[in-house]
Parts: C-alpha cells; structure tokens; sequence
C-alpha cells in the first residue's frame, strides 16, 4: 500500500459519521469529510481480500438502487458494496417499474420509505433530483449521478486512486479531457480536487467546454498539449456520440485527431503520469488501446477502488444513522 | 482526565510487565504439545501491542516464537453507532483452519467485543480451538464467555471505567481505574 495522508493514523480512532444523512455533491462534503472516506475506504478495501468477502456491519439495512438511467458499473459496485457489508440490496429497473405506469418520483420514494428502505442509490437525468427525494425522505439518498450535475462517488473513487498511487492530492495538477460541459464526474472531479488543493485543468473543444469552467477554478484549455504539460494525472472522459449528431463537433474523428489520447501524447504529461477513465471507454476514439492497457494506466483499479469508497460511504452515513437513532 | 472522575492506578509499566511475562508462559504450557499450532491474535487498539510484547517475551525467555496477528471488530460490533471507530486492517498470518487462536485483548467487560472477535475470525476459518487472554478481567459480563488466562482480576463498578494505556499508543505503560465522583 503506497503512503497516505490520513486523518487518523492511531488505531481505533472514534469516528462520528458524516454531518449529512444523504451524499448528495462533492459541493457539500467538507475537506476532513473527504479525508474520511478515503481513510475508511482503505481498511474496507481488505474485506474483498477475505477468506469470506462479507462483513456483518450493515445487517438488517436495506439498500435500494434506483436508477432512471441505464449503468452497469456503477449499479453492480453499489450492489457489491452493499452485499459486502451484508445488507439486503433491491434493483429497481424504472423500464419494467410503475414509473412506466405514470407514477412520480416522490410517490415512487414514498413508496419505497413505506417499506422501510434505509438508503436510497439513485441516478436521474434530471439534475436535483435526487436532492428532492433527500429533502422529503428519512432514508439516505446517494446520489449516483443526476444530469449534468454531480457523480459524487465517482469523484471520491478518483481521488482514492490518485491518493493511492501518487500518496497526496495536495499539489498535484490533473488535466481532464474531453466534453467537460455535459459531464458530471467532471464536474464532481472539480470540486472535489480543488478541495484536496489540487490544480485542476479542464481540456476539450470550445462547443463542449465553456469559459464559465474558470469562475469554478478550472483552468481552461482547448490545445491538448499545453494542458498536458506537467499534468500528474491524465483523466480521459468518455466521448458521447451523440455529441456529434447534435453539431456539437464536426466528427468524431475530428475529435481524435485533437484530442484522442495516444502513447505519444502521454509523453506530454509527466513521465510515469496516472492514466484515468471512467468508463465505458470507446477505445481508439478518446483513448488509444495501448495506453488504456498500458504500465500506466490505473482504470482498472478506479473500479476496485469503487467498491470500497462506496462501502465506507454506506458504513459513514449508517453510523450517522445509528447515532440519530438513539 | 475529566473533572467530574478521580483516577486510580492500578497497575504501573512493572507491573503490566509482569503480567504479561506470566500471561505468555502460562499460555505457553497450556498449549505445549501442539505450539506450531499457536496464533496470537491481539485486538485493536491494544490487545495487538499486548500481544506482540508476549510474543517478544516468549522469545526472549524460552527460545520460542509464535506467529502474531491483529483483529479489528468494528465491523462486527453490535453497536455501529454508538461505538464507532475508524476500521483498521485485520491481518492474520495464513490461514487459521485447524490452529489454536489465543485472542488478546487489554480488558475484558460485557464480552461483546470478544463474541464479534469470534465472528470475525470465523470468517477466516475453522481454527481447532479459540482461547482467550486479557491483561484485565473486571466483571459485569453480558454474555457467556469467560477467559482461559487473566493477568489481574479487577472488581469494578459498572459505571466506573478501565483503560489501559500502553507506550506505543499512549506514551506510557499504566491501567487506569476511573469513577466518577
């Protein structure tokens, strides 16, 4: 294990959860708030290393994953955090659910409440939408990503993985690439380096990226290779296609030519800087195949890194729970 | 210290000592025939510390070692919410089918910690026997779960409170009976 910054390095150093009942943004998660899921994430991430991959911590709780759009990772590792600290977790496919039928979100919500559901995971198209269902519910809402706005766990996985790998936030500079405007794990990301004191550069073509970014604290690029230029960390969005069919870029090769990530233009960065993607990545368009599978890339441990970040979420809000409760 | 509480020392860094040396023998001659068997788990935050020095005794006085390893229940605590503490790591050397797993831990009370060490560690396994080493037994258990070695028996009142202090936490070595007044 690389060398971590954490809050609390004596053993059995009480906790006392997190301030909020819900994970709505990484907007309202405080710096030492950060520091905690990330401490507590890395001695949750040896559960998956057990002879029996299971602890008991969350026994009795329900877990609902509530999701309006289509995912399949984030889903199955909330689903995995969850069996992992042996709650009860329920999918609800919003396709096949009385949404179909006409039903509104909040009757939705109460529904589930009325059944004694204790967390809430829910992405939305809508940005908000999980924050009105945290205003008006006793459970736990986290949000799993909702518009434009905000994938707060995706941005505390991110900011693990650095941590792990380079051993601080503090100081680092990471550039993000590709279409910044309509992305909320880039918005999250934002947020959350800035609070971790990194230098945050944001990449892409004018039509997907806005000067608005600046007043956020991004500094904002539109050439890839003055924004690489020192970058620790090389973080790769993912390319929606439907981008180009809105006249938003003139193709997508135009997109790869200026900004696909190739071996060659990784040397730009940093030698040994972090590879990150969130995935589902579009090989050969973003992200060039040898530098998804190469020495630096940490994709694949971002999404073991998720699982644990999302249990110590799960485990802070319960504690914060159990507390309330009494 | 709290104002409201008065502090008496019950055992002073001689005297944890001493108890620690006579806990380690006497754990060894119970388990002498089968010894390659032997697991010392400690419990965090001080039963790992307690564990290791008995281990560094054994060495030192009968030419013996013993494998070590810490537990951390708080995953496995029956109260998340009242007793939450920071998870830490639990590491077990190899696998604990078949072996002798001595838990130690620095006071025994309720027996709830010592029932979620249980849980834990069967996680890991089937261990051929679980025995149990503290360095303070002070009553008022909740459950049916006595020790096989005690350092020092200590009567208490409920309400009063036991801590044990050691150098590489807390900068000294003492067992501490606080009471209210």
């Amino acid at each position: 294990m690389a060398v971590t910054e954490t809050v609390a390095d004596l053993p059995g150093t009480p906790v006392t959860g997190l301030a909020k009942k819900d994970l709505l943004d990484m907007e309202s998660l405080s710096k030492e708030e950060i520091k905690l899921i990330l401490d507590t994430a890395d001695s949750l991430k040896d559960v998956a290393r057990h002879p029996i991959k299971k602890v008991p911590t969350l026994r009795g709780r329900t877990v609902v994953n509530l999701f309006y759009e289509v995912s399949t990772r984030t889903r199955t590792s909330f689903e995995l955090a969850a069996a992992r600290l042996s709650a009860d977790v329920v999918n609800i496919n919003v396709a096949t659910s009385s949404v179909a039928k006409g039903e509104t979100l909040l009757d939705t919500a109460r529904t589930l409440e009325a059944m004694s559901v204790d967390f809430i995971v829910m992405r939305h198209s809508c940005s908000g939408a999980p924050h009105i269902l945290a205003r008006n519910l006793d459970a736990s809402v986290i949000n799993a990503g909702d518009g434009w706005h905000e994938h707060p766990t995706q941005a505390l996985l991110d900011l693990y993985t650095v941590r792990d790998k380079l051993g601080s936030i503090e100081g680092k500079t990471i550039t993000l690439i590709g279409d910044l405007k309509h992305s909320r794990v880039a918005r999250s990301n934002l947020i959350g380096f800035k609070k971790m004191g990194a230098r945050v550069r944001f990449c892409g073509p004018p039509t997907l990226l806005s000067d608005g970014f600046r007043d956020l604290g991004a500094e904002v690029f539109h050439e890839l290779k003055p924004a690489l230029d020192g970058a620790d960390i090389v973080y790769i969005l993912r390319l929606q296609f439907e981008r180009h069919r809105q006249g938003l870029l003139p193709s997508v090769k135009y997109y790869t030519r200026h900004y696909g990530v190739t071996a060659e233009r990784v040397k730009w960065a940093k030698p040994g800087a972090l590879i990150m993607h969130p995935g589902p990545m579009n090989r050969g368009v973003e992200i060039a195949p040898d530098v998804a599978d190469g020495p630096q890339s940490v994709i694949v441990e971002q999404v073991f890194n998720g699982v644990a970040v999302r249990m110590a979420v799960l485990y802070l809000l319960e504690v914060r729970r159990a507390k309330g409760e009494r | 210290m709290c104002p409201m509480s008065r502090e008496t020392v019950l055992l002073d860094e001689v005297a944890i000592q001493k108890s620690l040396i006579r806990l380690a023998h006497e754990i060894h001659e119970a388990n002498h025939a089968r010894w390659g068997d032997v697991i010392l788990v400690g419990m965090r935050a001080r039963g790992d510390i307690l564990a290791k020095r008995m281990a560094d005794y054994l060495k030192r006085d009968a030419g013996v070692s013993v494998p070590l390893g810490a537990l951390d229940i708080t995953l496995y605590r029956d109260d998340v919410g009242t007793k939450a503490k920071l998870p830490k790591p639990t590491e077990i050397p190899g696998s604990v089918d078949g072996k002798i797993v001595v838990i130690v831990d620095d006071v025994l009370f309720t027996g709830r910690s010592i029932r979620a060490a249980m849980d834990a560690l069967m996680d890991y396994g089937r261990p051929a026997a679980i025995r149990l080493a503290v360095l303070v037994d002070r009553g008022h258990r909740e459950l049916p779960i006595r020790p096989d070695h005690v350092g020092k028996n200590i009567p208490t009142s409920p309400g009063s409170n036991i801590k044990v202090e050691v150098k590489e936490v807390d900068g000294r070595d003492r067992v501490v009976l606080e009471e209210a007044n």
